[in-house]
C-alpha cells in the first residue's frame, strides 16, 4: 500500500517536494521573506503555466515531449510585435497579439506537424533541431522584416528589431505601492489582483486565464476528437484498427501545442515587460519540458494536474534555491541548480523504461 | 544502389555550391582563405573524427562529446593553474583529462543503454546535465575547496575560475614543428598555409587508430551490435558493454580533440567552449556525406573542410549581399543547424519508410499463411 503510494507519485517528485518545503522552512533563517518568496513562486507559476500546458496535446497524441516549443514561442512573438506595430494598447493589444499569434501558430504548427508525421519515433531529437533551426532562421527575419514602430526597432542606427522590446506602454499599467514606489505591472497580471498582507500579491488574472485554458484543454480531451487523440498516443495499433486518421490527429495536436505556446509566451511577456527576440525563444524549451516531467508526466502521458504540480515545484525550486543558498552562504548557484534540475529531470524521464 | 550514392553525395555537392556562391559574392583574398581554412582544419578535424566510433556501434551521432571536451578543459585549467607550459603542459592536461573522460564516458554509456532508441536526444541532454556539474566544480569548488596556485585564473571573489583564460600551453603542439608555406599566385594573390606537422601527425594517428580499431575483434563486435542488437546478443556478445566501450572511446577522443582545438585557439572560454563542439562536429560530419548510421574518415575530413569554408565565407558574403555582417553571422548559424536537422529528418524518414514496408510485408505473409 505504502510502496504503491510512493510508486504512484514517484521518488523524484517526493524528493523535490520535500526539498522545496525544507527551503521554505529554512528561508527565514537565511533572511529571505517567505511571503515575498511565495509571491515570486505564484507569479512565476502564472507566467509559465500556459507554456507548460502546451506540452499536453503532443504528449497525449504520442508525439512525445515538445522540444519544439520555440516554434510556438516565435508565433507568439510575431503576434506581439505585429500588434505593437499597429499601435494597439491595453487589453485590445494583448487580445490582438494572441489572435495573431494563434494564426501564425496554426501556419507554423501545420508545417512542423507534417514534418513530425514523416519521422514517427524520432520526434524529440528532430523537434529540438527544428526548433534550433527555426530560431536561427527567424534571427535573420528579425533583422529584415519591415517593422516600423520605433519602440520595436534597434536604436543608434542599427538595423532590424531590438533584442528586447519593452511592452510597458502597451501591455502594462503603472501602479503605486503603499510605500510610494511605482511599478509597471502587466494588465493580465494585475487584473483582479489581490493583496494579502504587505508582501504577498496574487496575480488572479493570470491564474484565471490559466484556469480557462486548462479547462478548455480538459474539455477538448472529453470530446470525440480528444479521446481519439488519446487512443492514437496510447495505442496506435488499436487506433488504426478503429479507423482513426492517425496523421490528422497528430497534426491537430501539434497545432494545438504550438498555439498554446503562442498564448503562453504572450502571458509571460506582459508580465515580464519585454518581448525577447533572437535566441531568447530557445530558453523556454528545456524549462517547460522539465516542469511537466517534475509534475509526474511521462513521455507518453500527461494531464493538467501534472502541469500544475510540475510548474509549482519547478518554479519553486528555481526561485527558492538560489535565494536561500545565496542568503545563507553568499554563493550564487542559480545557473548550476537550473541546469542540474532541468536536465536531470529530462534524463530521468528519457531513461525510464516505458511500461508498454 | 545508384540512388543511395546520389543522396550520399548530394549534401557535399550542395555545400560546395553554397561555398562557391559565397566566395563569388565575398571575393575574399586567397591568402586569407587558405590560411584560415588550414588553421580550422587542424583545429577541428580531431573532434569530428571522435564521432565515428559510436556511429559504428549503432548509437547515432554522439551529441555527448561535450563531456569529453569538458574533461579536456578541466585538464587545461589545472595545467594553467600549475604553470606548466608548452607541450609538457598539454600532455599533463591530457593525462588529467583521460580518467575524467573515461568516468564520464562510462556514466554516459550506462545512461544511454537505458534509453535505447533515443540515444541522440539523451546524449544531448546528458551534455547539458554534466555541464551543470562542471560549472559547480569550476565556479564554486575550484579555489574554495581545491587549492589554487595561480591567482590570475581565479575570479575576484576569491574562488571560481575566470570566464576566459589565456592558455600558457597555447600552440604547444603547433609550434613544435611548423612549416609555413607561402608563394605568390596570379595578380597580387598569395597562397598561405601553415603546416603544423605534429598536430597533423596526431590527426593522422587517430585516423590510423580508427582504421585499425575497425579491424580488431572489438571493432567487429561493435559493428555487429550496430547492425542488429538482437542478433549480436544471440551470438553471445555483451551488447551493453560494447556500447559503453564505444562511448568511452569517443569521450576520451573528444577530450584530446578539445585540447588540440584549444591549444590552437590559445584562449579557453571556460563556461562556453564545449557547447558548440558537438554541433559543429556533427554538422561537419554530416556535411561530408555521412549519415546517422554510416560515417567514414573521408566523410569527416571532407566535411570539416566544406563546413568551415562555409563558416569563413558566409559573414563576408552576407555583408556583400545585404550590407549587414550580422545577417551572414545568423545565416551560418542557421545553415549549421539546418544541415543537422535535414540530415536527421532524411535518416529518420528513410528508417520510417523501411520499417513500414517491412511491417506491410510481414502482414502480407500472415495473410498468405491464412
Amino acid at each position: 500500500m505504502q510502496t504503491d503510494f510512493i510508486k504512484k507519485i514517484g521518488w523524484p517528485r517526493i524528493i523535490i517536494a520535500l526539498f522545496l518545503i525544507a527551503l521554505f522552512i529554512v528561508a527565514p533563517a537565511a533572511g529571505v521573506s517567505v511571503a515575498k518568496s511565495l509571491e515570486d513562486v505564484i507569479g512565476r507559476f502564472g507566467m509559465f503555466s500556459i507554456l507548460v500546458l502546451s506540452m499536453i496535446p503532443m504528449i497525449q497524441s504520442g508525439c512525445g515531449l515538445n522540444f519544439g516549443v520555440p516554434i510556438g514561442v516565435i508565433a507568439g512573438i510575431l503576434g506581439g510585435v505585429t500588434s505593437i506595430e499597429f499601435g494597439l494598447k491595453g487589453f485590445l493589444g494583448i487580445l490582438v497579439a494572441m489572435v495573431l499569434g494563434i494564426i501564425f501558430a496554426c501556419i507554423f504548427g501545420l508545417v512542423y506537424g507534417i514534418i513530425l508525421n514523416k519521422i514517427k519515433g524520432d520526434e524529440m531529437l528532430i523537434a529540438t533541431y527544428v526548433g534550433y533551426s527555426f530560431v536561427a532562421f527567424m534571427s535573420i527575419a528579425w533583422v529584415i522584416l519591415p517593422y516600423k514602430n520605433p519602440v520595436s526597432l534597434m536604436s543608434y542606427g542599427g538595423t532590424g528589431l531590438r533584442q528586447q522590446i519593452p511592452v510597458a506602454n502597451y501591455w502594462m499599467q503603472s501602479i503605486t505601492h503603499a510605500d510610494g514606489t511605482r511599478e509597471s505591472v502587466g494588465l493580465i497580471t494585475n487584473f483582479l489582483a489581490i493583496n494579502i498582507g504587505d508582501n504577498l500579491r496574487i496575480p488572479v488574472g493570470m491564474l484565471l486565464l490559466f484556469a480557462i485554458m486548462a479547462a478548455l484543454v480538459w474539455a477538448f480531451f472529453k470530446t470525440k476528437m480528444g479521446s481519439s487523440m488519446i487512443a492514437v498516443g496510447s495505442n496506435p495499433e488499436y487506433a488504426k484498427a478503429a479507423g482513426i486518421n492517425i496523421n490528422k490527429l497528430r497534426l491537430v495536436s501539434v497545432v494545438m501545442s504550438t498555439a498554446l505556446a503562442a498564448i503562453g509566451i504572450i502571458v509571460y511577456q506582459q508580465s515580464y515587460g519585454y518581448i525577447q527576440l533572437y535566441i531568447a525563444p530557445l530558453a523556454f524549451t528545456f524549462q517547460t519540458v522539465a516542469a511537466i516531467l517534475i509534475g509526474g508526466a511521462s513521455i507518453n502521458k500527461a494531464n493538467i494536474v501534472h502541469v500544475i504540480i510540475g510548474t509549482i515545484l519547478y518554479q519553486g525550486i528555481l526561485t527558492m534555491t538560489p535565494s536561500v543558498i545565496n542568503g545563507a552562504l553568499k554563493v550564487d548557484v542559480s545557473e548550476v541548480i537550473r541546469l542540474i534540475v532541468t536536465n536531470g529531470m529530462i534524463l530521468y524521464a528519457l531513461t525510464r523504461r516505458s511500461k508498454a | 544502389m545508384k540512388k543511395s550514392n546520389l543522396t550520399r553525395f548530394m549534401v557535399p555537392v550542395l555545400f560546395l555550391i553554397i561555398c562557391a556562391i559565397g566566395i563569388a559574392l565575398a571575393k575574399p583574398p586567397i591568402a586569407y582563405l587558405t590560411g584560415e581554412i588550414g588553421r580550422r582544419m587542424v583545429r577541428n578535424s580531431f573532434l569530428v573524427l571522435a564521432l565515428i566510433i559510436p556511429i559504428l556501434a549503432g548509437m547515432g551521432i554522439n551529441f555527448g562529446i561535450p563531456l569529453g571536451a569538458m574533461a579536456g578543459q578541466i585538464g587545461l585549467v589545472f595545467v594553467t593553474d600549475w604553470g606548466i607550459t608548452g607541450t609538457p603542459g598539454l600532455i599533463v592536461a591530457a593525462l588529467i583529462g583521460t580518467p575524467i573522460a573515461i568516468l564520464l564516458g562510462q556514466f554516459a554509456g550506462r545512461v544511454l543503454n537505458r534509453a535505447r532508441g533515443r540515444e541522440m536526444i539523451t546524449s544531448m541532454i546528458l551534455a547539458f546535465f554534466i555541464f551543470g556539474w562542471y560549472m559547480l566544480f569550476l565556479l564554486n569548488i575550484y579555489g574554495s575547496i581545491i587549492p589554487y596556485k595561480n591567482k590570475k585564473i581565479i575570479l575576484s571573489q576569491g574562488y571560481g575560475v575566470k570566464n576566459a583564460l589565456k592558455l600558457d600551453v597555447a600552440h604547444g603542439f603547433d609550434k613544435l614543428l611548423n612549416i609555413p608555406i607561402k608563394f605568390p599566385l596570379w595578380d597580387k594573390q598569395k597562397f598561405v598555409l601553415d603546416v603544423p606537422i605534429v598536430t597533423i601527425l596526431l590527426i593522422v594517428a587517430i585516423c590510423i587508430f580508427t582504421i585499425w580499431f575497425k579491424k580488431t575483434k572489438l571493432g567487429h563486435d561493435m559493428r555487429a551490435v550496430g547492425q542488429d542488437q538482437k542478433v549480436a546478443s544471440n551470438a553471445g556478445l555483451y551488447t551493453d558493454k560494447i556500447r559503453i566501450q564505444s562511448i568511452v572511446i569517443s569521450t576520451v577522443l573528444a577530450c584530446y580533440g578539445q585540447i588540440i582545438y584549444l591549444q590552437n585557439i590559445g584562449t579557453l572560454n571556460t563556461y562556453g567552449g564545449q557547447d558548440q563542439a558537438a554541433l559543429y562536429a556533427a554538422a561537419s560530419l554530416l556535411v561530408g556525406g555521412a549519415s546517422v548510421s554510416k560515417a567514414s574518415i573521408p566523410n569527416a575530413i571532407l566535411g570539416t573542410f566544406l563546413f568551415h569554408l562555409m563558416f569563413i565565407v558566409m559573414p563576408q558574403a552576407g555583408k556583400a549581399l545585404t550590407g549587414d555582417a550580422m545577417i551572414g553571422e545568423y545565416f551560418r548559424t542557421f545553415l549549421s543547424y539546418a544541415v543537422v536537422t535535414l540530415a536527421l529528418i532524411m535518416h529518420a524518414y528513410k528508417r520510417h519508410k523501411e520499417m513500414s514496408t517491412a511491417h506491410k510485408l510481414a502482414q502480407q505473409e500472415v495473410k498468405e499463411e491464412k
